[in-house]
């Protein structure tokens, strides 16, 4: 099972890799939305209630993460999609592996290119001068909760692609990302917004997750909020890899 | 014990549509078995019933000996698949393919290798094993295709359709790679709806439609038994019909032709043949411009059991 897993991870990680069209928008897109929040809204740092924080730029740079693994959700699942419509799925399951090996390849896959996006966002971020207020230790806990997280994000492309079967219906889900996004305290201190959002953001996973990879970008919200994103990412991690098997074993079943 | 043995195998979808409608088949090891039937005959779905891509809904299936529902991971170790439109990821090499197909077959990284270069240079594409299939012609994928297929040394292979869409040259060179399988043992399990190529490839073949198995049995005999051989004969002007019907007697039957001066007779005498015909007709003096001998096809057959001519029986 773990060859077969290990050679599905490196096949989907392979292939992603020579498919700029799926790499770019996960890395341009949440880019293009920094440069433009953290250029016109960075007097949003003065509002009271706003964490203590180097720049409104460090602020966001987790909310480009975040919007980058979430796109990278629907890119794992529009390539399951594809796999399916094409028949080269088919050949997966023909082959004697374990089923779950299908599934587990492909979160792997996400988790290393999970590390790809983080590297990008902190890389831009010094590039401009922003380090990791928390370093080394404070780096490698945004990478943590960033892989963690684009497990859970993956599972969720895939239990969409088992479900629906054809690539356009997964890419449908795209303008999701935003409501998820923008029903989080990705972009924004939860406390500074309005309700029902605010109440929305303190139930949404996405809100802890963002909050945890901050806390070491910043230098504020300590271990706690480390730890709360840590196992908000873990619980959407195991629970969508969890569905996206079950999807998978009920496709299968369908015939 | 057959490669492949099916007792009542069936399949219903939604809607209590029957694909497949209780067939038995009984393949012996080394045995190529054509499957011969029209689009949505129900070919596809009694393969991937048999590669346990899909669970029957009823009777049972052993593949290699294992039951294609109860131990579907033991059929899959041994049996090597090769479904319609070679699903290849275009963005992947040759070479990466193999050595995919490999490893999820167990083999070593080692012998994943050597067996990798092996096919890849067996099916002519070893100049192309590093470039992304992709760029691949369809005979190309077809062949690396059966090469991944083949790549763990399957005692029984399944090819769905190997060569639809494909132009002569590549079938021809995909019907060598199959033949040559026949000397190495493997059972293999092929389905199309090419005449010319259950004919050609196959030890035995059976004709599905409408999800049952209406002929069986090696294409010879399928042949004898839809008919005898007939001669169409195109006679000089001013030759009369009837004096060749008469001069043709010894060895056939007359039956209605298309145009007056044609003559048609269903040969009655097995050992028959042109040369007689022409003997016979010139000893009564008659002149002949062209004269044929029209064996019994696969067509004749599938249209005497199923009241329909096969799409591909033009190709």
């Amino acid at each position: 099972m773990i060859s077969a897993t290990l050679a599905l991870a490196s096949r989907a990680l392979t292939v992603a890799l020579r498919r700029p069209q799926y790499l770019m928008p996960m890395l341009v897109f949440p880019s293009l939305l920094l440069a433009v929040n953290s250029g016109g809204l960075s007097q949003a740092q003065n509002l009271p209630g706003f964490p203590p924080v180097p720049s409104f730029f460090d602020f966001q740079i987790p909310a480009a993460i975040s919007q980058s693994l979430l796109l990278g959700g629907v890119g794992t699942g529009i390539a399951v999609a594809l796999e399916l419509e094409l028949g080269f799925f088919e050949r997966l399951v023909a082959a004697p592996i374990p089923r779950s090996s299908i599934v587990l390849g492909r979160l792997l896959a996400a988790a290393a290119i999970a590390a790809v996006q983080v590297t990008w966002f902190l890389g831009l971020g010094m590039i401009f001068g922003h380090g990791v207020a928390d370093g080394f230790i404070g780096a490698l806990a945004v990478y943590a909760i960033g892989c963690t997280a684009a497990v859970g994000f993956a599972g969720i492309g895939l239990t969409l692609a088992f479900r629906a079967g054809n690539a356009s219906s997964v890419q449908g889900i795209f303008p999701l990302v935003f409501v998820v996004l923008f029903l989080s305290s990705a972009f924004f201190p939860v406390d500074l917004l309005t309700s029902p959002v605010n109440e929305i953001a303190r139930w949404n996973p996405l809100s802890y997750i963002a909050t945890g990879m901050r806390a070491p970008i910043i230098g504020y919200g300590g271990t706690k909020a480390f730890l709360e994103g840590l196992a908000a990412a873990a619980g959407v991690a195991i629970f969508f890899g969890v569905l996206a098997t079950h999807a998978l074993h009920r496709r299968l079943r369908m015939g | 014990m057959p490669a492949i043995q099916a007792k009542g195998l069936e399949r219903r979808f939604k809607g209590d549509i029957k694909a497949v409608d209780g067939i038995d088949l009984a393949i012996e090891p080394g045995e190529i078995y054509g499957f011969l039937g029209p689009n949505g005959a129900g070919k596809t779905t009694t393969v991937r019933m048999l590669v346990t891509l899909l669970m029957p809904t009823g009777g049972q299936a052993l593949v290699a000996g294992h039951d294609v529902a109860k131990d579907p991971s033991a059929v899959r170790r041994n049996i090597g698949v090769a479904l319609q439109e070679a699903a290849l990821d275009p963005l992947m090499t040759g070479n990466e393919l193999m050595l995919l197909q490999a490893t999820l077959q167990g083999m070593s990284s080692k012998l994943a290798k050597e067996r990798s270069v092996e096919l890849i240079e067996r099916v002519g594409l070893s100049e192309a094993a590093d470039r992304r299939v992709g760029g691949y012609s369809g005979g190309m994928k077809r062949r690396l295709d059966l090469a991944m297929a083949l790549v763990h040394g399957p005692s029984v292979l399944f090819l769905d359709e190997p060569t639809t869409g494909l132009d002569p040259s590549s079938r021809f060179q995909l019907w060598q790679e199959v033949s040559r399988l026949r000397t190495e043992g493997t059972t293999v399990f092929l389905t199309t709806q090419y005449l010319e190529e259950a004919d050609q490839l196959a030890d035995r073949v059976g004709i599905i439609a409408d999800g049952k198995i209406v002929a069986e049995g090696t294409p010879d005999e399928l042949k004898r038994e839809s008919g005898a051989s007939h001669l169409e004969i195109n006679l000089a002007e001013g030759c009369d019909p009837s004096t060749a019907h008469q001069a043709l007697a010894k060895i056939g039957a007359p039956e209605p032709a298309a145009e007056q001066r044609d003559v048609r007779v269903r040969l009655t005498d097995e050992n028959a043949g042109v040369a007689d015909a022409v003997r016979l007709l010139d000893d009564a003096g008659i002149m002949v411009e062209e004269i044929e001998l029209v064996r019994p096809s696969l067509d004749d057959v599938f249209m005497e059991k199923t009241g329909r001519h096969l799409e591909g029986s033009g190709d």
